[in-house]
């Protein structure tokens, strides 16, 4: 419904001059309609500026103005609730370019929480998604879900329940995932068809996988790698894994700490891995078949570093875990490879890192042809790290 | 910040135009100015479009048209119009350059009253408005108030209670604003989707080079399916009729739905972009227990289906404009899938 005194506003904002205006909204009657207008009418360089409270929403919402700023009083204090949404596939969608999500939360959303598209420079600084019933299939997929985008940063977020990735980062390049919470989702943290990703002192706990780095096969934008997971907290990911089937994140065994799949370039090193049942790090090549000729299922270049593991492979959840615990004394151990590899591009570990391989020749081979054994490849060259992670004038808007 | 009287004084100079359209009441014609302005005007009534707009009867100029098949909006009728002005033509596009979508002229419209039939009399919901102005097209949603004598702008869309021709009573929803994009979205810019000569009857395009508006025939036109003479087409045709008019406005390259590699326009000959026997990729819960898009002669095993016979959002397909199934396009869609889905 449109207010008679907003026909003024309305008139202006299609030519309006380029002076950067704050548009409030507060929580209560008529939140959708109130907070979906500033959004429309916000200009670039304008704040969005929600007040603290529990917005009570029942559609999403969408920004696809260029350069704005949406920021909350505190993840814990501005509160989007889509408990009771009807529509939409996501609590927010953003289209526009340059824009900032800050200090705000969203609550059970149907679908994903904020989905960002085609939207370059993006920063989320402390934004939480919540869905508030703890796991569950019911839940929406991802969290924060910036796709098809060029410079994504994303700081201080805290994602949980997501029945596919708390943080989500696809088709993209340029990314910057740090300083983030991710707990109680099937996936913590997933780059998937991406280049150029930072992926640096995030805590990744009690998720069915951790941080996930992978490529996909048939989507517009393959290719995927220069990946660097570095500084992070990967720990006690247990929950079992409770994402609809279907999905590629349902075969994620429980207690994956970092999972690398077909992808080319990645760096693991620094991290805390503890505590993870299956794996701490498992590299592996696309397991499925697939037809598009586009696609390169192997995981190439791929360095294990430094890391420190502890308490994991305790509980594998993989065909014929008594023999293997047995036959590897009690633990497997940290680092589990498929095997496969192309050319001179196969996974090397710092060293000192122990590690099992499956013995596979060739991707889409079945796992009863597996022959464990102890890994046995060689030490890592230096990583070219120049270019990953988002650009550092990202980080003057926090 | 923006002070009130600068607000006003904004207003006045910049749309002045806009405003003296307004002011000369009743509008003698179409208000060209209202659609090329640079303003989002508060009222249906703003453009001139109609000469009764409550029974929708156009002004010269205003030309109704429909689509061989259209997209479903929980079962609204929808009543189509072109405007075109004077002294300008549309240009023809062959079928096989995007669909043979018309290049209406800066300064067109195209007007979407949805409206419903309660107790026997049709009441209007919404209209919607596609302007053609110098800086590209623009939608806006227009909100017809309870005593239907006027529309207002809605920029931020509504709910409100409609006991839809199928049956049930349910939550309408009017897209707003931006919402409008999201499905007229390619590249980032708003584009018409319907008007397409593939879509479009031989006698309308006739007549509209007829009436000289528009600069010729274009080839291909008429090739989607009339959907009431549905039963006498292909499973195939129909089916990617209705797939191209309901889904493919985002599951194309550079819309919405661009991610999912998924493209069901009706030109897409790659079975595999059509879905068949491609995973889903960011579908999540969407794709319930399902591995695949679609899968040959199984409709309860495609994911395609499932999320068209959902209406809980995160599942339910399409995401916008849909509170209820389309039972007659799912069975569309599933007798294709059961023939092959070729």
């Amino acid at each position: 419904m449109i207010r008679h005194a907003f026909v003024a506003t309305l008139l202006l904002s299609a030519a309006a001059p380029a002076i950067a205006a704050t548009h409030q909204v507060a929580a209560g009657e008529g939140a959708q309609e109130r907070l979906q207008e500033a959004l429309i009418l916000a200009q670039p360089g304008d704040t969005v500026e929600l007040g603290a409270g529990r917005f009570v929403l029942t559609d999403g919402l969408s920004l696809d103005a260029n350069g704005v700023t949406v920021k909350g009083a505190g993840m814990d204090k501005t509160v989007l609730d889509f408990t009771g949404q009807k529509g939409a596939g996501e609590g927010l969608l953003v289209t526009g370019d340059r824009v900032t999500l800050r200090d705000f939360a969203l609550e059970n959303p149907k679908g994903d929480g904020v989905k960002s598209k085609g939207a370059d420079d993006i920063v989320y600084y402390r934004v939480r998604v919540t869905w508030t019933g703890g796991p569950k299939a019911t839940n929406g997929a991802y969290g924060l879900y910036p796709v098809e985008s060029t410079n994504v940063l994303i700081d201080g977020c805290l994602v949980s329940g997501a029945s596919d990735a708390g943080i989500y980062v696809g088709q993209s390049r340029k990314i910057t995932v740090r300083n983030s919470t991710v707990s109680e989702n099937v996936a913590g943290i997933e780059i998937e068809n991406s280049r150029d990703a930072l992926v640096e002192g995030n805590v990744a706990t009690r998720n069915t996988g951790g941080i996930l780095v992978f490529d996909l096969p048939a989507l517009p934008v393959m290719n995927g790698g220069n990946v660097i997971v570095r500084g992070n907290q990967v720990f006690d990911n247990t929950t079992a894994n409770f994402a609809p089937p279907g999905n590629i994140v349902a075969s994620v065994r429980r207690g994956t700490g970092v999972l690398v799949m077909a992808n080319d370039g990645v760096l693991v090193e620094g991290n805390s891995i503890r505590g993870n049942p299956t794996s701490g790090v498992m590299v592996i090549a696309y397991p499925l078949a697939f037809t598009d000729t586009r696609y390169n299922p192997h995981a190439r270049n791929v360095t294990v570093g430094e890391n420190v593991f502890e308490n994991n492979g305790t509980d594998p959840q993989i065909d014929g875990a008594p023999m293997l615990l047995q036959a590897f004394g009690g633990a497997l151990p940290p680092v589990l490879w498929d095997g496969n590899f192309e050319g001179q591009t196969g996974l090397r570990v710092a060293k000192g890192v122990a590690g099992w391989s499956l013995g596979l020749t060739r991707p889409a081979q079945p796992l009863e042809e597996s022959r464990p054994a102890p890994l046995a490849v060689g030490t890592p060259a230096a990583f070219d790290a120049a270019g990953i992670g988002a650009p550092a004038e990202l980080d003057k808007r926090i | 910040m923006r002070g009130p009287i600068a607000i006003m004084a904004a207003a006045l100079l910049a749309f002045a135009g806009a405003l003296a359209v307004r002011a000369a009441a009743p509008v003698a014609g179409v208000a060209d100015a209202a659609i090329l302005a640079d303003v989002m005007p508060p009222k249906l009534s703003d453009f001139g479009f109609f000469a009764d707009a409550p029974a929708q009867v156009p002004r010269d100029g205003v030309v109704p048209y429909r689509l061989n098949t259209a997209l479903w909006s929980d079962g609204a009728d929808k009543l189509r119009f072109v405007y075109v002005p004077a002294g300008a033509r549309a240009r023809a596009r062959d079928a096989g350059d995007d669909g043979g979508l018309l290049d209406l002229p800066v300064g067109s419209a195209l007007i979407k009253t949805f409206a419903f039939t309660e107790d026997g009399r049709r009441r209007l919901i919404e209209t919607r408005l596609l302007l053609h102005r110098a800086q590209g097209w623009v939608a806006l949603p227009y909100l017809w108030n309870a005593e239907q004598t006027e529309a207002r702008l809605a920029l931020a869309g509504a709910r409100l209670p409609i006991a839809t021709p199928q049956g049930p009573t349910i939550s309408y929803r009017v897209p707003n604003k931006n919402q409008c994009k999201e499905c007229h979205g390619v590249d980032g810019a708003v584009v018409p989707i319907g008007t397409k000569a593939r879509n479009l009857a031989h006698g309308w395009l006739a007549a509209m080079v007829s009436a000289g508006r528009l600069d010729r025939m274009p080839q291909g036109a008429d090739a989607v399916p009339l959907w009431e003479a549905r039963e006498a087409a292909s499973a195939v045709a129909a089916a990617r009729g209705y797939l191209d008019v309901n889904c493919a406005h985002c599951h194309r390259p550079g819309a919405s739905a661009s991610n999912s590699g998924l493209d069901l326009r009706w030109e897409q000959a790659d079975r595999a972009a059509l879905g068949v026997m491609k995973r889903p990729v960011a579908a999540g819960r969407g794709a319930g227990a399902m591995l695949f898009d679609v899968v040959p002669g199984k409709p309860d095993e495609s994911i395609l289906t499932h999320r068209m016979a959902s209406t809980e959002p995160g599942v339910a397909m399409p995401e916008l404009g849909k509170d209820s199934v389309d039972a007659e396009g799912l069975a569309v869609v599933r007798r294709w899938i059961e023939e092959g889905a070729k």
